[in-house]
């Protein structure tokens, strides 16, 4: 029975092994070396970090790498904030039927690909699309408006992108939160904010953090969203490296790049758990 | 905020219109998306040129139908063959992986569901250009040291698949461990009991007792493989899947045909979900 099990073991580790090793851990650890490497002939390698000093001393890399932190995580803070009133109210405010409804309701754009919803925003805020020809009609505008093709766009794709990750974490936590709690807390003599503040968001963190987790990670790697509703200038990090990587084949650079997108995704994800004491066995599993 | 406490009527009122302006905003751009598919113009925009079937079934220049048009059935044709790969693979792979941190207690147990779990917060582009860079690096060394080309190591679908099951596994495990966590195991003992041997009790209880987590992981990896864009952006060869196909065309201009095809996309994914709800209704 032992050696049964030891048997058993090893048949069903070997699949996760072999997994995490030959596509998550070595390839990694590969993209790294190759960062490491500068290119000093035909075929000749050496290694040293010009690939990272090139992206700190070139403005273009530098500024598009703190463009994309900075508008990924004010993404961020807006989807929650759009989000937070609409699971609270799918968790609390009905029930039931209605309840289930809703809350499907809220899955179901995600069912669809994410190419097809950007789509859709192009359809709606180009200079000949939708809201431009609402807007003249009702006579608001003169012209047709061009509203694609900028950050807003950006920040309207991204938010609309990853809101299915914020509610569902969300709508998760504040179920779990008993009505006669937020009542006890109206009790005592707490007002709708102090209600929110003292039990709603401390009960709802474990939810807020994991959405927010996911929500900064699917921006900040975002590459669709960016490049089909930004314009010249608002440049996205995926971008850098995509055209390192396919067009100019600067693939020691590009993995510099690369590098540096997936220590600025872990610090923050790390950040985030250790500034609200979670782990991300809680936060994920 | 509670129903049993009373609230002032205009805060309720402004509550209920915020939550009606959210779904409005939800589902706008797919209602765009899907009443442009019959327009009866070149492009996907306003004015409204009349109601017409043909960029689903129109055979001739220039409104060639979603059925007549063979660049994007045939990466319809791949991304399905891409997407049962996967999901069969991740499948069946969550599966051992949820066996196995359910039935067995091991050394390092904490350490390598942390690192199971990682692959859900690495950047889709950065798994894609991981695993391009390692793979040429392989297949460069096979040609190099034994003159072999191993064609399925080069961009292209083998790739592209690898780079999918890269973390759609994850979530695969994730589906199916958290219904094996909820098994009774004393129900297996009494098979166990009765005489069966520990695989068939395994086969005859518990298996039939996942088969819905499988077949909800099976959707979910299907759908996340047939949807996945950064990842496979990266790998992809000649044979584009059909995101990238989209994409390409949609980078020259669009036509009615895509929303033709995401009409079509949205029909199909509802269809799968409603098949996930009712198999989980069952359960």
């Amino acid at each position: 029975m032992r050696a049964e099990a030891k048997l058993g073991l090893a048949l069903l580790l070997t699949p996760l092994l072999m997994w995490l090793s030959l596509l998550i851990f070595i390839p990694h650890v590969d993209v790294f070396l190759v960062s490491l490497r500068e290119r000093v002939g035909v075929g000749q390698y050496q290694i040293s970090f010009a690939n990272y000093l090139t992206f700190f001393q070139e403005p273009l890399y530098l500024w598009t790498f703190l463009r994309t932190a900075v508008m990924s995580s004010l993404a961020t803070v807006m989807t929650l904030i759009i989000a937070f009133p609409v699971s609270y109210y799918i968790a609390k405010m009905i029930k039931g039927r209605a309840q289930s409804a809703l809350f499907l309701l809220c899955l179901v754009p995600f069912w669809v690909s994410e190419l097809v919803r950007t789509f859709g925003w192009m359809i709606l805020l180009r200079e000949t699309g939708v809201i431009s020809n609402v807007l003249q009609y009702l006579g608001l505008v003169d012209g047709p408006v061009e509203m694609l093709y900028n950050d807003g766009a950006i920040m309207i794709g991204l938010v609309y992108t990853s809101m299915l990750f914020m509610v569902v974490p969300l709508v998760t936590t504040l179920e779990s939160l008993p009505d006669e709690v937020i009542e006890a807390g109206y009790d005592l003599g707490g007002n709708g904010i102090s209600v929110l503040r003292e039990i709603i968001v401390p009960h709802a963190m474990p939810g807020i953090v994991s959405g927010c987790i996911v929500v900064f990670m699917l921006s900040l790697g975002n590459y669709l969203t960016p490049t089909m509703l930004g314009g010249k200038e608002s440049l996205w990090f995926t971008e850098l490296i995509y055209s390192q990587f396919i067009v100019r084949f600067n693939w020691e650079l590009g993995a510099a790049f690369g590098f540096m997108l997936l220590i600025l995704s872990s610090a923050i994800v790390w950040g985030m758990l250790k500034l609200t004491g979670q782990s991300l066995e809680k936060t994920m599993g | 905020m509670i129903p049993s406490i009373p609230q002032p009527r205009f805060v309720t009122a402004a509550y209920t219109a915020y939550v009606t302006l959210f779904f409005v905003f939800l589902a706008l751009p797919l209602i765009v998306v899907a009443v442009f598919a019959f327009n009866d113009s070149q492009f996907p925009s306003l004015p409204w040129e009349g109601f017409t079937w043909n960029w689903f079934f129109g055979s001739e220049r220039p409104m060639i139908g979603v059925f007549h048009e063979r660049g994007i059935l045939s990466a319809i044709g791949t991304s399905v063959l891409v997407a049962m790969i996967v999901s069969a693979m991740s499948v069946f792979v969550g599966m051992t992986n949820a066996f196995l941190f359910n039935r067995y207690k091991f050394r390092g147990q904490s350490l390598l569901y942390v690192l199971m779990l990682l692959p859900l917060v690495i950047p889709g582009i950065v798994l894609g250009i991981s695993i391009l860079v390692f793979s040429s690096r392989v297949a460069n060394g096979l040609w190099d040291g034994f003159s072999i080309d191993v064609e399925a190591l080069r961009p292209g679908l083998w790739l592209v698949i690898l780079g999918q099951f890269s973390f759609i596994t994850t979530i695969a495990t994730l589906v199916i461990g958290a219904r094996l966590q909820k098994f009774d195991r004393t129900l297996e003992e009494a098979a166990l009991n009765l005489g069966a041997g520990r695989l068939t009790a395994i086969r005859t209880v518990t298996l039939p007792y996942l088969a819905p987590a499988m077949i909800g992981a099976f959707v979910v990896a299907f759908l996340m493989s047939f949807e996945n864009f950064n990842t496979t952006l990266m790998l992809v060869g000649s044979d584009a899947p059909l995101t990238i196909a989209m994409f390409d065309r949609l980078k020259e201009g669009s036509t009615p045909l895509l929303n033709a095809v995401s009409l079509l996309l949205m029909v199909g994914s509802s269809c799968l979900a409603l098949v996930m709800i009712v198999f989980q209704r069952k359960s």
